[in-house]
């Protein structure tokens, strides 16, 4: 049971209030996803169109901009929901079909009519899937993305309402510092960036050293191509890792943080820089929070466009201002951090569980999942596949739950040849991988990484050197240059995989790959170049006998190497 | 003063964050003006403490958004991250250096629209991606996309 405080109890009284009359009041409320991936399909200018619809058709409503709630392949979503009602979803909505929509949900009271696609609430709706029951929801078990399309982003008072600083609440009044990091350390969380770190340990770090400024950061620097689960929780509920982050500074006594997001990715910035300022001003960051001892100060920190600043020491020099490229370690940030100050760095899903976790309490969290990785997985399916979207399921389903039972499998009939995970770094499994357990462990004994949860699938039509040349290109135009086994091994790389590309590469060309990775590995700082190598590494295991038919046999049996290819002409050479 | 030097100035000055860096400075002067004179320099070497004209350069010539002369009128750009690698961005590509008539990233003939890659635009579920002036449009086909580039020339 959670002791509300006077402070705290008004604020949620408050919120509770507004959410309520939301949800029960005289208007009906329509939701829209405008995350990155409603924002490409077009969701952003639905939600333009939609005051104009409404006043044409002489209603009122209340229209929310959400985030993502996952079905990212149906989107423009939308969803009406009467007062006290159901709410009701409509996919594939466009300029042309929106007003037909709102006029007969909303004045022809006409439910199910022609464009109806779920519904969630009590009511049954004959001859319309529940949304809980949709095969790409059916499994899912939303932690981290439990308010994701559902709540206003923009509005702390939807947040509050739903549970949120609840924990905080809860850490301040109830748990002391340490008693807050042991709930994190019983939890088993360990660290969704990728290298899968237990963040209890990770914490206490911090927590044991007794300087007097110490900062928490968070990293949604994401890069990874094929990941978009940092952005869109930090779209779809930037609270959740606002008082993530509190709690982190709590746990460790530490006083300052910054969450740290790619310049450009407006959405992110600007969602989380909204969180930051409702925040304070109900004074759930600060000075005294909640009128407590406990303070703690939290800004927004954007940077330049460079992968490598995901790295956690580049990171630190790009909030310095400065180029993004890794330290040497030790020291290690716990001890000399950012601007020399001792520092932990998190991931954004990481943080994102953080609430939850402390709310519930760290027993709770350690009984999901699947023996040392425990919790959710928070997925990013993209690529050949019939459903693609951002899913959050238990760890211990395997790829084949997951890929075709979750994501409907591969469009057209086609086959599944190929899965990429865990970001450019990380590894190609081939179809025969398809019982692979989500946990950290299965996926390193395959030679793949789990990693930041970007799983992108490749049917048949993907030629196997092409799309390692590509990782490669990726992987070489991200190169810092601070360490040359990196940066001249990379460019190394890709001009041998251009060369098997086009057909000419020759016998000795894995043996040369395979050296280049070995130095790549041992003379690098940091990840990029220590696991540079796996993208080739992991191709060469699974798919031995195409790379041979590009050597021996000169030919590229999908032709994808006998067409034109792009690449920028850029380098950090 | 001239109107770009104060231009400048102000951009450095009204940093909204606690934090100015020269990171966040070069960010911001780029996001008000739309590139980075090479004003910028000294200005932002002197509004940062301890920071010299070098220092600032390293960090402009690092990061790849930073552009360091005026804007095209127009900007697009194509995602070749390997989701929309797989999904047939090279075709992508192909159709927009045609329909531009240029061969690598960079400007058409008359200067007003510029072709540029980006790693990853972040909306993988519906490659391939690319983005106007910032816009995003996922699932981009060859004929949608030579639509949209007739319709900006």
């Amino acid at each position: 049971m959670v002791v509300e405080t006077d402070s705290f109890k008004k604020i949620s009284a408050q919120a509770q209030e507004k959410w309520n009359h939301l949800n029960q009041g005289e208007l009906p409320w329509i939701r829209i996803g405008t995350a990155l991936c409603g924002e490409a399909a077009g969701s952003k200018q639905i939600f333009n169109s939609i005051s104009n619809c409404l006043e044409a058709l002489g209603i009122q409503a209340n229209v929310s901009e959400v985030g993502c709630i996952g079905l990212c392949f149906a989107e423009p979503l939308l969803d009406i929901q009467m007062p006290g009602g159901n709410r009701v979803f409509y996919n594939n909505v466009s300029e042309d079909n929106l007003k037909d929509i709102i006029q007969s949900h909303i004045i022809d009271n006409q439910i199910p009519n022609k464009h109806v696609f779920l519904y969630s609430g009590d009511i049954v709706l004959e001859g319309v899937t529940k949304l809980e029951d949709h095969p790409m929801k059916s499994k899912e078990l939303r932690i981290s993305l439990r308010n994701a399309g559902n709540i206003d982003p923009y509005d702390i008072d939807q947040y509050i309402s739903n549970g949120g600083y609840y924990a905080l609440n809860r850490a301040l009044f109830e748990l002391d510092p340490e008693s807050t990091l042991n709930e994190v350390k019983e939890s088993g969380l360990r660290g969704r960036g990728g290298a899968a770190f237990a963040t209890g340990v990770k914490w206490s770090f911090l927590a044991s050293n007794p300087a007097k400024d110490k900062y928490i950061l968070c990293n949604c620097e994401e890069g990874d191509p094929g990941a978009f689960n940092d952005k869109g929780i930090l779209e779809s509920d930037p609270h959740t890792v606002v008082e993530g982050i509190a709690l982190a500074g709590y746990a460790t006594n530490s006083n300052r943080g910054y969450i740290f997001i790619r310049h450009g990715h407006d959405g992110p910035i600007e969602r989380a820089k909204t969180a930051v300022k409702q925040a304070y001003e109900k004074g759930l960051l600060g000075t005294n929070i909640l009128g407590t001892d406990f303070s703690f100060d939290l800004e927004v920190a954007l940077t330049g466009d460079s992968y490598v600043a995901g790295e956690e020491t580049a990171l630190m020099e790009a909030i310095e201002g400065k180029r993004a490229m890794p330290r040497y370690r030790p020291p290690f940030p716990a001890q000399v951090g950012v601007f020399g100050k001792p520092t932990n760095i998190n991931n954004v899903k990481t943080l994102s569980y953080i609430p939850e976790i402390v709310r519930k309490g760290g027993q709770w969290f350690s009984e999901i999942g699947y023996e040392q990785s425990k919790g959710t997985a928070i997925l990013c399916l993209s690529g050949s596949l019939n459903r693609t979207g951002m899913i959050e399921v238990p760890m211990g389903l395997n790829l084949k739950d997951i890929l075709f039972d979750l994501a409907g499998g591969i469009p057209e009939g086609r086959n599944l040849k190929l899965v990429q995970t865990g970001g450019p770094l990380g590894g190609v499994l081939n179809a025969d991988n398809i019982d692979l357990i989500l946990d950290y462990e299965s996926f390193r004994n395959a030679g793949a990484i789990l990693g930041s949860g970007g799983i992108i699938a490749a049917d048949e039509r993907t030629c196997i050197v092409d799309l390692t040349r590509s990782l490669i290109a990726f992987c070489q135009y991200e190169s810092c240059g601070k360490c040359f086994p990196c940066r001249m091994g990379m460019s190394h790389l890709l001009e041998v995989l251009e060369r098997i590309c086009d057909l000419e590469g020759t016998e000795e060309d894995l043996d040369l790959m395979r050296s280049i990775g070995e130095n790549m590995q041992a003379g690098s700082l940091c990840g990029h170049g220590q696991l540079g190598f796996n993208p080739v590494a992991s191709a060469i295991k699974y798919f031995s006998e195409e790379f041979n038919q590009h050597i021996i046999g000169h030919t590229c049996l999908t032709k994808v190497c006998n067409k034109k290819r792009f690449s920028p002409k850029r380098t950090r050479r | 003063m001239d109107v770009l030097t104060t231009a400048i100035t102000n951009a450095v000055r009204s940093q909204e964050q606690p934090t100015k860096t020269v990171l966040s400075s070069l960010l911001a002067i780029q996001d008000k003006i739309g590139y980075i004179p090479k004003e910028s320099m000294e200005i932002v070497s002197l509004e940062i403490s301890n920071t010299t004209v070098n220092d600032v350069w390293a960090v402009a010539s690092f990061y790849p958004n930073f552009k360091f002369e005026e804007p095209a009128k127009c900007n697009i750009e194509i995602c070749w991250g390997p989701t929309c690698h797989i999904a047939g961005a090279m075709e992508i590509f192909e159709e927009a250096f045609e329909s531009l008539d240029i061969t690598e990233e960079g400007r058409t003939q008359n200067g007003e629209i510029e072709l540029g890659f980006n790693t990853c635009l972040g909306a993988c579920a519906q490659a391939p991606v690319v983005a106007i002036d910032h816009h995003l449009i996922g699932r981009v086909t060859k004929s949608l996309l030579k639509n949209k580039i007739e319709e900006l020339k």
